[in-house]
């Protein structure tokens, strides 16, 4: 469990705490310590904004999952003019780690998604530590499929570990309720901004992690596996998380090198947490704009546009590729194979 | 538009499996144990079983060639799209060093093969995942390669059957294999559209990335008996819950109890009830 104070927030926190004794020390005593403070402030200035412009990625993953972090309801009270929360997922039970509704966002009608951690001990055991189960997956399905039909478009937040890893969840199907988000979302006749605030944890990030935008907060993270797990693997050593998170590649401004990220939300200073209205602010015009953007443009062209979007996603190379290009060109246009039967002489183009 | 056979004249990349082939690619040694039971048994005999034990039925991984052979009419086989190789997009330690020996050890490209064949005479668009290369794991390439099989599919309104196998995404090509999820099911439910039949079958062990997507995605879901069959890994939820878990626990006869698939069919039953499928599925000229 990681404390409120990072480690490399350390020496920022102590020189704050002098900054405070001194400040006491002053008025007690009535001596003008006035100088002394405003050069310690300026230094702590300084100090801040020579951490959090240099931080690593193992710096980014502990601040992603900082206790303090503003969660989905945090946003969503700060963000929406009005958010009416709603439940269930219709066959199971109301999954807590899984929140959803329907919001206004400057006067327009959105439906809400997203994954809820807990604030305290006692929230984080109702909630299940923001890990939805299936019904949970199957819980925003509903939602997104309700803003489908009433035109609503979907923001997703995204803050989470990975879909809870338990029993009863393996029975109910995590896989096969995974697979089913993911597809569904790539054919959703709506707009889907997705928006990762904190921990993108693999396959239960992307299970509501599917859109036509993705926003990353400055010090989101997203990644295949956790660097804890990656290391477990790569070193049998779990301890050597920080190693993994280098080597993953999972901060946002890898994201948006990588072309998975549209666009980073920067954070204020010392992170989401130091300043939640001003990230909210900042997240909402993010949101403002994705939606000005993708609202004109039809349901049709929307998920042929995204098909498109994740269609390209891979880096491979192509052995012999000029020998290939002649072999296809000599078999009259990219396909090598055709079946026989009906409907099978069509000349499709590729998407 | 020319005779089926000749549009493959002449083209030396594509690799014509014979069932035969299944004999030659054995283990070392003239005996086989037993995973399961441990029972010895004549090699070639268990080949001839197609690597099922005769004693417990416990069934052995097949590799790609040998599962296209066994499951596809003789010499009908094309293969699509062999000439793409992984990269290392995100520099990931060893990743090229562990590519070129598994590219050697298992004669493989990469953990999927995927192509053209026909199965009782009807016409498929087959994938078989390699466990041996990688542990299957979904990169970049594979996921290209399944998401073509899927849009050839869709274009030319052929039946997919998938042999699926897989520990899961690959993390050395870190988020983009997540991504792998994504594009593969994207590919299955534009496919999922047109109407064109997909019979996904788990093979052991189908976990993870693969599992949760396109491997779940399929209409009809087959399993073979006693594969692996699950989302998180089984040490993983030990950790979390702090038990053990229970024998049998993400079998195929688990989750076909949970609902999860549609049956179990033993390998020796497969071709013909995909067969089977197939037939039921056959588009009718009045419908196209």
């Amino acid at each position: 469990m990681i404390g409120l104070t990072l480690d490399f927030e350390r020496p920022l926190v102590e020189l704050e705490k002098r900054i405070e004794e001194l400040r006491n020390f002053s008025t007690e005593k009535e001596i003008d310590l006035s100088e002394e403070i405003a050069t310690l402030e300026k230094k702590a200035e300084m100090l801040r904004r020579e951490i959090f412009d240099n931080l690593t990625p193992w710096q980014r993953v502990q601040i992603a999952r900082h206790p303090r972090r503003p969660t989905t309801l945090d946003y969503i009270g700060l963000i929406f003019d009005e958010f009416i929360e709603l439940h269930g997922d219709r066959a199971f039970r109301d999954d807590g780690a899984m929140v959803g509704g329907i919001a206004s966002l400057a006067g327009r009608p959105v439906t809400v998604v997203g994954t809820q951690k807990g604030r305290d001990t006692k929230e984080n055991l109702a909630r299940n530590f923001g890990m939805p189960h299936p019904e949970g997956y199957r819980k925003a399905l509903r939602l997104m499929k309700q803003a489908e039909k009433f035109r609503r478009p979907v923001v997703s937040f995204v803050d989470v570990v990975g879909a809870y890893p338990g029993v009863e969840a393996e029975e109910r199907g995590q896989g096969a309720i995974i697979a089913r988000n993911i597809a569904e979302m790539t054919r959703l006749a709506t707009c889907v901004v997705v928006v990762i605030t904190g921990e993108g944890g693999s396959g239960g990030a992307l299970a509501i992690g599917v859109g036509d935008r993705l926003l990353m907060l400055e010090n989101a993270y997203f990644s295949v596996i956790s660097p804890e797990g990656c290391a477990a693997i790569l070193w049998k050593d779990g301890s050597k998380a920080q190693e993994a998170s280098e080597v993953l590649k999972l901060t946002a401004a890898d994201m948006k090198r990588l072309g998975i990220a549209d666009e980073i939300l920067p954070e204020p200073l010392g992170a989401a947490h130091k300043d939640r209205e001003a990230m909210a602010r900042t997240i909402r015009e993010a949101l403002i704009s994705s939606m000005d953007e993708l609202s004109g443009i039809p349901p049709r062209r929307l998920v042929e546009r995204r098909y498109a979007r994740l269609r390209r996603i891979g880096e491979f190379v192509t052995r012999e590729a000029a020998q290939h290009d002649l072999a296809e060109a000599a078999s009259g246009g990219g396909e090598a194979v055709r079946a026989v039967g009906p409907g099978s002489s069509k000349g499709e183009a590729n998407a | 538009m020319p005779a089926f056979k000749d549009l493959f004249k002449g083209k030396q990349k594509y690799v014509t499996v014979k069932p035969a082939s299944i004999q030659t690619e054995q283990p070392d040694g003239l005996w086989t144990k037993c995973t399961q039971c441990g029972q010895l048994t004549y090699t070639r005999e268990l080949a001839h079983n197609l690597l099922v034990c005769h004693k417990c039925g416990f069934h052995f991984r097949l590799a790609a060639r040998q599962r296209l052979a066994i499951t596809l009419d003789e010499e009908s086989f094309t293969e699509f799209d062999s000439d793409l190789a992984s990269a290392d997009p995100i520099g990931f330690p060893g990743y090229a060093v562990k590519m070129d020996k598994t590219r050697q050890a298992t004669g493989l490209e990469e953990a999927v093969v995927t192509g053209y064949g026909t199965m009782g005479g009807y016409p498929v668009m087959i994938g078989v995942m390699d466990f041996s290369f990688i542990g299957a794991s979904m990169g970049s390439v594979v996921g290209e390669k399944v998401a073509r099989l899927f849009e050839r599919a869709a274009r030319q309104r052929v039946p997919v059957v998938m042999f699926c196998a897989s520990g899961g995404a690959r993390m050395q090509e870190g988020v983009l294999s997540l991504m792998q999820m994504a594009k593969t099911s994207a590919a299955c439910a534009r496919l999922s559209e047109t109407g064109v039949l997909y019979v996904s079958v788990l093979t052991n062990p189908t976990t993870a990335g693969v599992f949760a997507s396109f491997a779940s995605l399929g209409d009809i879901v087959i399993a073979e008996p006693g594969a692996l069959i699950g989302f998180a890994g089984q040490r993983v939820i030990e950790e979390t819950i702090r038990q053990k878990l229970p024998p049998g626990f993400q079998s195929a006869e688990f989750v076909l109890e949970h609902g999860m698939i549609d049956m179990i069919v033993e390998r020796r039953d497969m071709k013909k009830t995909l067969v089977s499928l197939l037939t039921l599925h056959e588009r009718r000229q009045e419908v196209g």
